[in-house]
């Protein structure tokens, strides 16, 4: 299912840590999917000094933050900003199709974190922009017929071309008009 | 190394005696069971013993046994078969929340044909209450399916008392018991199910090889069109070697079935016990009581099921989970939200299913190797370092 690459960065994740005194912190994701990562960087003379990662996901999402954090480092900042999901699943020798949009996160939260430090240099104050975001979206599939959500738009599948509804008691999405949630069977509110 | 095989919910190893009365089946007993010649008539005899095995396993009929290549067929048979068998009386269907994906998707097909459905919730331990069945009843309603047991939470559901309900409302009623049947004492007539699902590959038979049991009298539509195969519900040729495993495991089933309880209902207690008690921050999922004897399920929290699987299988041990990330629509479990548990908490799901010839020493092993992978995975996840700072604080 996954390369040597992958496994070996699975198994012995490099960078793993926070880091207290970090200089920018970025997290994307939620556990709705299964992943969330927390990018932690130290900053010295424009470059990334350190970077440490947490992670709560499967073996591929450890993999990519693995993978992420040795790109990164000694990096500038906008070396850095350059490195893409696409590139980080290029440089793990592939990623199973299903896991490219769930998992392959890292690069997104190593941008997080640097436009968070770039933001409390400039003394902006934009606490976890895209945590925020993120933790609205519902799943990473349409319950009906399997095929990924949208990244932007997580209320609508435009394979079977349904817009979808949240579980007020569960959290799970359910065709849009449905009487009971799907997941887990409790009446669904709002009828019209 | 060390390997110890814990994923029975997956499939069961083939009992060497199911091997060797398939072997002539797949050699020189080539003979289609439909054929007027010897060989035809061998295959057939052959095939009609087995039935009268997998009967007697659920005290049974053989007439009102149908082989199917699957659990999955089967469940698509039942759910189909009956409701479309029935839909000039009404198109309501109800199953529970935590049915199998071949019920619940065997449901939104009806609902493409004009039927609707209403799905019964569960409690905590994913248990259906009878009195919600009731509720659901409408007099449009033709057929209700409640499962047996649960694969992934070992719960057993309170088969006898939904059938009641629905004998006394004049519904059908199906339920799936691939998970159950093999494993647990199972007889139609006491428990007044209309049909039940079993597979072969969950009692130590062949993969390949499932039946439906339809009770004498009750009408089901056939799913596969074809001859006159399987009374002319089940067109194809049999398959005759499938088969005829399926009927020895069925036989040893129902011989070993509660000495193969006994053994492993310790080593499950052992698990459901020390496992929580050792790493913490682990939930049983499932009832403690009404619970398949070979089943233990967990929640680990902060940590998902994947990497814990794959550091296990490192280790030599094969385990399964429901999280979303394990599965390959990367869905969490729709049986733990049902149950009310929170994604993240879903996320964390373990299931350790113990074959009949797991030993304690077995279980020994997996209680000193697991402790340190869920050590490590916590180690870099962001919601126990999220905990541990809220704790603090």
């Amino acid at each position: 299912m996954y390369s040597d690459k992958v496994m070996d960065h699975f198994a012995n994740p490099r960078n793993v840590g926070v880091l207290a005194d970090a200089d920018g912190v970025g997290q994307v994701g939620n556990p709705v999917c299964g992943d969330m990562m927390t990018f932690y960087i130290k900053v010295k003379d424009g470059r990334l000094a350190d970077v440490k990662f947490q992670t709560f996901g499967c073996g591929a999402a450890i993999a990519v933050s693995s993978m992420v954090s040795e790109m990164a480092k000694g990096k500038t900042l906008d070396e850095a900003m350059a490195i893409t999901n696409d590139l980080v699943a290029e440089e793990l020798g592939g990623l199973p199709k299903n896991k490219m949009h769930c998992s392959n996160l890292g690069a997104d939260a190593l941008h997080e974190a640097v436009k968070n430090y770039r933001d409390k240099q400039a003394g902006r104050l934009a606490p976890e922009r895209a945590a925020a975001e993120d933790h609205d979206h519902e799943g990473c599939a349409c319950p009906y017929c399997d095929s990924s959500l949208e990244e932007e738009d997580k209320t609508f599948c435009r394979a079977c071309r349904i817009e979808f509804e949240e579980c007020p008691a569960c959290g799970g999405i359910t065709k849009k008009g449905e009487a009971t949630c799907l997941h887990c069977g409790k009446p669904l509110g709002g009828k019209n | 190394m060390r390997r110890v095989y814990l994923d029975h919910i997956a499939a069961t190893p083939l009992h060497p005696e199911a091997l060797e009365a398939m072997r002539p089946y797949l050699g020189e007993a080539y003979g289609n069971p439909q054929s007027l010649h010897s060989a035809g008539q061998e295959a057939q005899a052959a095939v009609e013993a087995a039935r009268e095995e997998v009967a007697s396993l659920v005290a049974a009929q053989p007439a009102e046994i149908f082989f199917t290549s699957s659990g999955t067929e089967a469940n698509n048979f039942a759910v189909k078969g009956l409701a479309l068998g029935q839909q000039a009386r009404g198109k309501h269907v109800v199953v529970s929340a935590i049915e199998h994906s071949s019920v619940l998707n065997s449901v939104k097909a009806l609902e493409r044909q004009g039927f609707t459905a209403t799905l019964v919730p569960v409690d905590r331990a994913g248990r259906v209450d009878p009195a919600d069945v009731e509720k659901s009843l409408t007099k449009e309603t033709v057929l209700v399916s409640v499962m047996t047991a649960n694969s992934e939470i070992g719960t057993v559901e309170p088969v006898a008392a939904i059938a009641a309900v629905c004998k006394s409302r004049g519904v059908l009623f199906h339920t799936d018991a691939v998970a159950a049947a093999g494993s647990i004492p199972l007889a139609v007539g006491a428990l007044g199910v209309d049909a039940l699902s079993l597979a072969a590959d969950q009692f130590y038979g062949p993969k390949g090889a499932a039946a439906l049991f339809v009770r004498k009298g009750v009408r089901i539509l056939p799913l596969i069109d074809g001859g006159i195969q399987e009374g002319g519900r089940r067109g194809g040729t049999e398959n005759v070697a499938g088969i005829v495993g399926m009927g020895r495991a069925a036989r040893l089933a129902r011989l070993e079935m509660d000495g193969r309880a006994a053994a492993a209902r310790p080593l499950r207690d052992r698990l459901l016990e020390e496992l929580p008690a050792k790493i913490g921050h682990v939930v049983v999922t499932g009832s403690r009581t009404d619970r398949l004897p070979h089943h233990a399920s967990f929640c680990v929290e902060f940590v998902e099921g994947e990497g814990m699987l794959l550091f296990l299988d490192m280790q030599g041990v094969a385990a399964s989970s429901g999280s979303a990330c394990t599965s390959k629509a990367l869905k969490a479990s729709h049986v733990l939200l049902a149950m009310g548990l929170d994604h993240a908490t879903a996320q964390g799901s373990l299931v350790f299913s113990l074959l009949g010839t797991t030993t304690g020493r077995d279980v020994d092993y997996l209680l000193e190797v697991f402790p340190p992978i869920v050590e490590r995975l916590r180690g870099m996840s962001p919601l126990y370092t999220q905990y541990l700072k809220e704790r603090g604080s």
